[in-house]
């Protein structure tokens, strides 16, 4: 018994280092100042705005280290933060309100690396600094909302079939309750509405004779809920642009759970302020007819309503909402052809559009008005200041409704599917109404539930402090394996320093997220992936003194290991699955890197000590082994 | 270099009694302290506000205070750690005032702490200190905001949950593995030793009312993991032993697979407490809990696996005919080469 390493254990090995050292090396280059350039509102960048950008650059001669694009936009790297503030302005200058430019940290690895795809660890907000929030969104707000549109259709269609009606209202059961003025004519009410609302569960009460129910059906409400969560991480991802910050993350979570990610981001007050924002968009027909004596008077006809413009004037609305902001499939701004004014084109759905060519076609010279309606929902507190609960046991929220009208253009022509807005005093104009006409829509209103900030200096301490947590642990298991074990020693000692090369390795490759927990991990592993070797070497030891021979020894030790070995590990990596299926972000971290490690360290601390032990030892007869 | 030289021979087994002993005083002790003082759930599991400042002189945790109740904080739990320049201020989830809504606490916190320096804070700065803006000039701000955490309540519930059912799982997952490569008495005697490592564990916590986080609840998952590995290489050595030592009782096959494998127990120990230490000194005040509770984890899941585990197996009645494996008919067909 000689101990050879079968021929083909060596290309698997080597292969092995080789990929682990490539795909760990970008690490070693540390960050750089930077600055990256985005097309605003997901638009993509030409390849002339590369050269602009450099030459605005070259002309103040601020000096760069690089610049490069790719699919993600284009990426300038800077000597230090001085230039790279300076150069952010003058390009934001250059470049206008099409491009949105962030600072951030870009690595300082050499471009044939970052070009084969090879990046650096993506690390977590607690390493970085910045902000994450993790958003609720208020699913019966937007179950509400669509309630009430049907109220309203139910209310006009049967005002069309002059079916007359004395209320129809949302009762506590969550159903539409109309109540017909006269019950001979329910019948007739109740085939019409089931013939136009086709989507409604719609049926005649039959304890009272006036009454006809009408509900959502469970496929309707999971719709709804399901669009409104779409509707929102795409609203949401819009306003995160407004901040102009670098690789932001939006994420959905769960089923009605919103998950934003700000790198670097310090004043999360405004952050706040804006992903907050619960707006939607209303649009109503103006009543000329009344208006200037409602207006005089303060009185409002029955039917209509008297709004205000942010400027405090008023005008008399017509109180039924022709379509909504979530209607609005695209909005923008630029200038008319013919006219050169500024105009913000709009288009619509398909369904908005039918009713839009409807109403327009029947008011033209009218006035639309678009009206800003942003509905605020707190938790309702009693007089004490104590949170409210209802029947389960959840905290009672209450809405608040601002309105305001934005634009109250002329309905020129009967308008479809796309039209414009005319009459903007500036491009400025142009382009707010556009940006609130296309993101200013939330379909339900969002409520942070979790915030978790790390300032910049704690982000670099935690940086510094877990580098050095590893290194120092590392050195200490190295020296103590080297001590103990002598040459099997050292062979543990490479096995593990290859460990956790391949750790990082395999974290730049899945570019999972690194966070101060998950270099726990990594330390926890440098002291348990030892065991692997530990439990090998105690029994080589053991067989010594069982008086067998030292090769028979050492085929003996691995081979007696190792379902131990296997056992153990399968038995840690339970429990770190279970980790990350339960965990939240620093949890998971945790869990990967301690997954990570079991799993290399097997391939380290039984292959590669395996083949050294071998090459030293083996094809040869060896009288006393050193360990 | 080797610890022990020797084949050891301790009789472990033996000393049963006496373990049983220390792992009930010690349990009695964490499960009494659990329900008389319960933990000191930080605001993960609780909701609320935790705001984290670096000043940059010393600064008196009175006039900290003062700068908060001056703007209705009243009921702040302001406190120095680390050093007299670190502040950290805590606000129950209860804590409310009209027209705030409750993500935006910490903001109103660092405005009441900036105040009396008449500082505001400057954005999209990416300098490592926080920049302010004081008498028109820009400068590293005096109140440098480190770590803020805001968690509502619905969250906080759902997290005491979810841990409870992660804990679940795992030991769930555990005994279902070691029964399928063992046998029953084996699993629930190493799912024994993992109760008791982590009520001793998080009884530790109770007893001294430390904060007991998300990574502390993560340090004792991954204790889980820890001492169970412990307790397997023990367990396997056991079973090996059953087919070597076949004139042996049953204290004798566990007595010698646990000094057998007793100088990889400690070295493998030693080894895990060396970084742990390393992680609780250098670590940062971030994760010394997650360490501390690791280092209390480690130092108690090497000695349930050499003093509960084993012993547990043998109070469950194992016998030689449970771990010989049973011939049924035509069973060896496959292993035939």
């Amino acid at each position: 018994m000689l101990n050879h390493t079968a021929w083909w254990k060596f290309p698997v090995i080597i292969t092995v280092v080789l990929l682990g050292l490539i795909y760990a090396v970008p690490n070693i280059f540390g960050n750089d100042p930077g600055i990256q350039i985005r097309g605003a509102r997901g638009l993509s960048i030409d390849s002339s705005v590369l050269g602009r950008a450099q030459a605005v650059l070259d002309a103040q001669s601020i000096p760069f280290k690089s610049i490069s694009q790719d699919a993600k936009g284009i990426k300038i790297r800077f000597e230090n933060d001085e230039w790279q503030l300076r150069a952010k302005e003058l390009i934001e200058k250059e470049l206008g309100n099409n491009y949105s430019s962030a600072l951030t940290l870009l690595t300082g690895a050499p471009s044939w690396l970052t070009n084969l795809g090879v990046l650096p660890m993506y690390l977590g907000l607690d390493l970085r600094g910045g902000v994450h929030f993790l958003l609720q969104v208020d699913m019966q707000s937007a179950i509400k909302r669509a309630q009430e549109r049907y109220r309203d259709n139910i209310k006009t269609i049967l005002r069309e079939n002059k079916l007359r009606y004395r209320t129809v209202i949302l009762n506590p059961q969550g159903q539409l309750e109309t109540t017909i003025r006269n019950p001979e004519h329910r019948q007739q009410a109740y085939d019409i509405l089931i013939k136009e609302l086709s989507d409604l569960e719609i049926s005649n009460d039959d304890s009272r004779a006036e009454i006809i129910l009408a509900q959502l059906s469970q496929t309707q409400i999971d719709e709804i809920k399901k669009f409104a969560l779409e509707q929102n991480l795409t609203a949401l991802r819009n306003r995160v642009d407004q901040l102009g910050v670098a690789e932001p993350v939006v994420q959905q979570q769960g089923n009605d759970r919103i998950v934003i990610q700000l790198p670097g981001v310090q004043d999360t007050a405004r952050a706040k302020t804006i992903l907050g924002r619960a707006a939607t968009l209303e649009m109503h027909l103006v009543d000329e007819e009344n208006n200037t004596s409602a207006i005089a008077s303060g009185q409002a006809p029955p039917g209509s309503r008297i709004f205000k413009f942010r400027d405090g004037r008023k005008i008399l609305l017509n109180k039924r909402v022709i379509y909504a902001g979530d209607s609005i499939v695209d909005a923008a701004a630029s200038l008319d052809a013919q006219t050169g004014g500024p105009i913000v084109s709009i288009t619509l759905d398909s369904a908005a559009a039918t009713i839009n060519s409807r109403v327009t076609g029947e008011n033209i010279n009218n006035r639309m008005a678009v009206v800003y309606l942003e509905i605020t929902s707190t938790i309702k507190k009693d007089a004490n200041g104590n949170i409210v609960l209802d029947n389960d046991g959840k905290p009672v929220r209450v809405t608040h409704r601002l309105e305001e009208v934005l634009t109250a253009p002329v309905i020129r022509d009967q308008l479809g599917k796309r039209y414009q807005i005319e009459g903007l005093d500036s491009v400025e104009e142009a382009r707010d109404l556009s940006l609130m006409l296309r993101s200013g829509t939330l379909a339900a209103p969002v409520e942070i539930i979790e915030e978790r900030t790390v300032g910049p200096s704690l982000g670099q301490a935690n940086i510094s402090q877990g580098f050095r947590s590893v290194m120092v642990g590392f050195m200490l298991v190295l020296i103590f394996m080297l001590v103990y074990y002598r040459v099997f020693g050292f062979t543990a000692m490479l096995a593990l320093t290859l460990n956790l090369i391949l750790i990082v390795a395999v974290l730049s490759l899945l570019q999972a997220t690194l966070t101060l927990p998950g270099v726990a991990g990594i330390v926890l592993t440098v002291g348990m992936a030892v065991d692997a070797n530990v439990l090998i070497f105690e029994r080589i030891r053991e067989e010594i003194r069982n008086g067998n021979s030292p090769q028979a020894s050492i085929h003996l030790g691995y081979d007696r290991a190792l379902s131990t070995i296997v056992d153990a590990n399968i038995t840690t990596l339970i429990a770190a699955v279970v980790l990350f299926n339960f965990g939240t972000g620093p949890i998971k971290g945790f869990a990967v890197t301690l997954s990570i490690g079991i799993i290399t360290s097997m391939f380290t601390a039984i292959m590669l000590t395996r083949m050294l032990i071998n090459l030293f030892y083996g094809g040869k007869t060896v009288k006393r082994l050193a360990i | 270099m080797e610890i022990l030289k020797k084949q050891t021979r301790f009789d472990f087994l033996g000393k049963r009694k006496i373990a049983l002993v220390i792992s009930s005083v010690l349990l009695v002790v964490s499960i009494v302290s659990l329900f008389a003082k319960g933990l000191n759930l930080g605001i993960d599991f609780t909701g609320g506000t935790l705001v984290e400042v670096g000043y940059q002189n010393a600064v008196q945790i009175e006039s900290v205070r003062a700068a908060l109740q001056d703007n209705g904080f009243n009921d702040a739990v302001v406190q120095h750690f680390g050093t007299p320049r670190d502040v950290m201020v805590r606000l129950p989830a209860t804590f409310s005032r009209e027209s705030v809504n409750a993500a935006e606490i910490s903001n109103s916190v660092m405005e009441a702490l900036r105040l009396p320096f008449g500082e505001l804070l400057v954005e999209s700065s990416n300098s490592v200190q926080q920049q302010c803006v004081l008498n028109e000039t820009t400068v590293d701000c005096q109140v440098q905001m480190r770590r803020v955490e805001f968690v509502g309540p619905q969250v906080g519930d759902e997290l005491v949950n979810e841990g409870g059912l992660a804990m679940l799982y795992a030991l769930l997952g555990i005994l279902i593995y070691v029964t399928f490569r063992f046998e029953w008495r084996f699993a629930v005697g190493s799912v024994i030793a993992l109760v008791h490592d982590v009520a001793i564990t998080v009884g530790t916590f109770s007893l001294f009312q430390l904060d007991f986080s998300l990574p502390v609840l993560a340090a004792v998952l991954a204790v889980i993991g820890y001492s169970l590995n412990d307790t397997i290489v023990v367990y396997d050595r056991i079973r090996e032993n059953f087919h070597k030592m076949r004139k042996s009782d049953i204290v004798d096959i566990m007595n010698s697979a646990i000094n057998q494998t007793l100088p990889r127990t400690i070295l493998t120990s030693l080894t895990t407490l060396l970084v742990v230490v390393t992680l609780l000194l250098l670590g940062g005040e971030v994760i010394r809990g997650f360490s501390f509770a690791l280092f209390i984890g480690v130092i108690i899941g090497t000695y349930s696996s050499i003093f509960v585990a084993s012993p547990a197996v043998m109070m469950l009645g194992i016998s030689r005919e449970d771990m010989m494996p049973v011939q049924k008919e035509g069973e060896n067909i496959d292993a035939q080469p």
